[in-house]
């Protein structure tokens, strides 16, 4: 995984809550076998004004005007600002791989589902949980200053706006030392392949009945 | 001391490793796949020259791209071809059991794990599908992972987690006739909205969860995450265990008893303590009706469609008025107003066999109205498939109009041949009523295997209790 660094980006406000994965990267999209891609297919059902299919020329699509990410002042945002519950529904971690493939970093909501929550991390895409005023506040902002960004810096937990006021944000621990350093969780866990070795001699004493049934 | 929650015992069996930072390693002991979460994690051992940590906690099958209909010739859209053909070939490179498409035991990866055994009491079981809540019906750990976990998972057998809060969600009384799991989950969503559940494991108990069948406890822990709630899950009891008798991967024997005894522990103490509990009388939940575009924008079917005005919440009033808009719906209306041009009896939430004798016991002696132009029934798998037709439930749809079709997820997110057209209203049986989720601008109407025939023999929404 990349490392996430220190970035200033421009904000894209996102003004509904609820948004789902189906809604982020449509089903169709699902087919490929690919991690890479998604992003012109982002927001699909939102951004054009008919139905996309998988490996089509995008260029050629007729483009809803209306749509924020269609309009010339939120072009190459990096911030997404979101409503509450973001990213609920399914799994799909095309989700997180559409926006990051887009050139999204961080997504500030009120809250997220906890699939979408936990797939982002590990796609360097970082999630920042802030209060309904705070996102409410930067809504107003960023609506009424073009151009308007946002500094995220995880190593510090903070936000910093273009007048150089600070908002704090938490992340867990683990989660934040992974992100700054791009690190892999799998060769991380197969540290402790010794303990899960220890843990499967003990299951298979109690209860065997877990082990070699399907083969 | 407090008593343990169902949750933490689940949670402590698992455990491998405690870690510093706050995390822990929780061993998994069933990992499902299918075909489109899978590819990416594969390639991913590939590239970094992994291998499966233990291939017999492994099983594999297509269903979200898999056709209904005929499946003598291959599937016609090469894309999703390409997909299941992926599975098929990492399944074979690595060593793991699938169900292929031709294969009888094939289907909804959901219904296939309790149906084989291969989903236990008192396992940790994961999917790269967030439906995989559905097995904590039978007193086990289950949710849904990314592809990125699906990785972890095949490499380590392991996943990083922090443990959820706990809530209690109780349903007490008695349901009325004509009341089913569908009407109950989809009132506990509406009570407590699709985010009520986030950070929790959810237990469902009371009179009504154990006077459930295990299939209508399924559909009730399926649709926890359309509360938010990346597991649900029930108690064992005797309905539990008597359940997985004989299955092809369940114990046998001496481990047979032996897990019996280990799986009666599998409950909450009586003295233990909840983060949250939520409470429903049972015998107030009507058949409901989702009519917007969230599963938590439900009504009963006599009720009157919300007005957006009157909710005092801004944000959530955006919704309802976006939700009306995309819908062709206004507040005021009633749901029997609403006439379905397609219905959906299927999916990982509603197509086992109790389902489809629900939706059959509607349909037996009457017509699909010529209002819907199609009515059809997906059965979760081969095997339910079977039985149906063993009981002549086949017969009866097809003879009342509606199609029989091969099993897969179908209609559900429509990633094969099956779906709404644009502006088309569709009776669902399955879990979501995304905007799009059953096909480009269709609209879904989240409602039971009992309402959906129903509503195809009326040709609009109606209350099943009245025909």
């Amino acid at each position: 995984m990349e490392k996430f660094t220190e970035f200033t980006g421009i904000v894209a406000p996102l003004d509904r809550a609820n948004v789902d994965t189906d809604l982020i990267i449509p089903k169709q999209f699902l087919k490929s076998i690919k991690r890479a891609g998604f992003g012109p297919n982002l927001f699909d059902e939102l951004r054009y004004l008919d139905e996309g299919q998988p490996g089509q020329d995008n260029s050629k699509r007729p483009i809803n005007p209306d749509f924020v990410l269609n309009l010339p002042r939120y072009k190459g945002a990096q911030v997404l600002l979101a409503r509450r519950n973001f990213g609920c529904g399914s799994s799909r971690e095309h989700a997180p791989w559409a926006l990051t493939d887009f050139g999204f970093r961080t997504v500030l909501a009120p809250s997220f589902a906890d699939i979408f929550f936990n797939n982002s991390f590990k796609n360097a895409l970082l999630p920042i949980v802030l209060s309904e005023e705070t996102i409410d506040q930067l809504f107003k902002e960023v609506s009424a200053n073009e151009g308007y960004r946002l500094t995220i810096d995880l190593a510090n937990q903070q936000i910093v706006k273009p007048d150089g006021t600070k908002i704090p944000f938490e992340v867990d621990e683990f989660r934040k030392h992974c992100l700054l350093n791009g690190l892999d969780d799998i060769g991380l866990t197969l540290q402790d392949a010794d303990a899960i070795h220890a843990y499967e001699t003990k299951r298979r004493q109690e209860a065997p009945w877990l082990f070699d049934a399907i083969k | 001391m407090a008593g343990k929650t169902l949750y933490d015992k689940l949670w402590e069996a698992h455990l491998v490793k405690q870690r510093d930072d706050g995390t822990a390693l929780l061993y998994i002991d069933r990992h499902l796949l299918h075909e489109v979460t899978s590819p990416q994690a594969f390639e991913g051992l590939r590239f970094a020259g992994r291998k499966p940590w233990r291939l017999d906690a492994n099983l594999a099958t297509p269903d979200h791209n898999v056709p209904t209909t005929d499946r003598s010739g291959p599937i016609e859209d090469e894309v999703s071809r390409i997909q299941v053909q992926t599975l098929d070939d990492n399944c074979d490179e690595f060593g793991i059991v699938e169900f292929k498409m031709h294969d009888q035991r094939q289907g909804i990866v959901h219904v296939v794990g309790p149906e084989q055994g291969a989903t236990l009491p008192g396992m940790t079981i994961v999917c790269g599908d967030s439906h995989t809540a559905t097995h904590g019906a039978f007193g086990a750990l289950a949710h849904g992972i990314g592809t990125s976990e699906v990785e972890h998972v095949l490499a380590t057998q392991c996943l990083i987690q922090k443990k959820m809060k706990a809530m209690l969600i109780r349903v007490d009384g008695k349901l009325g006739a004509g009341v089913t799991a569908k009407d109950v989950v989809l009132a506990i969503i509406a009570k407590i909205g699709t985010a009520g559940g986030t950070g929790y494991a959810i237990e469902f108990a009371g009179d009504v969860i154990s006077s459930l069948s295990m299939e209508g406890r399924m559909t009730i822990c399926n649709m926890a995450i359309e509360a938010g709630a990346r597991a649900g899950m029930v108690a064992v009891d005797d309905k539990t265990i008597a359940y997985f008798e004989g299955r092809p991967y369940a114990p046998k024997g001496a481990n047979w008893d032996k897990a019996v005894a280990y799986w009666k522990t599998l409950h909450s103490d009586p003295d233990a303590k909840f983060d949250a509990v939520v409470e429903l009388n049972g015998a107030e939940i009507q058949p409901q009706v989702s009519w917007g575009t969230s599963p938590e924008m439900v009504v009963a079917i006599d009720e009157q469609l919300p007005d957006p005005d009157k909710e005092n919440d801004p944000v959530k009033a955006d919704g309802m008025r976006r939700a009306y808009e995309y819908m062709g719906l206004k507040p005021g209306m009633k749901m029997s107003d609403v006439v379905p041009d397609r219905v959906f009896i299927g999916s990982c939430t509603n197509s086992r066999i109790e389902d489809l004798r629900a939706a059959a016991a509607v349909a037996k002696g009457r017509k699909v109205s010529p209002k819907v132009k199609q009515a059809m029934v997906v059965p979760g798998s081969g095997l339910v498939k079977k039985q149906a037709e063993e009981e002549g439930l086949h017969k009866i749809f097809i003879e009342a109009g509606f199609e029989w079709r091969e099993p897969g997820c179908s209609m559900c997110l429509a990633m094969n041949a099956d779906r709404l057209g644009e502006g088309e209203h569709c009776a669902s049986t399955s879990n979501r009523n995304f905007e799009g989720r059953q096909g480009y601008g269709g609209r879904t109407h989240l409602v039971s295997p009992a309402m959906a025939a129903a509503a195809a023999v009326v040709g609009h929404f109606v209350d099943v209790r009245s025909l």
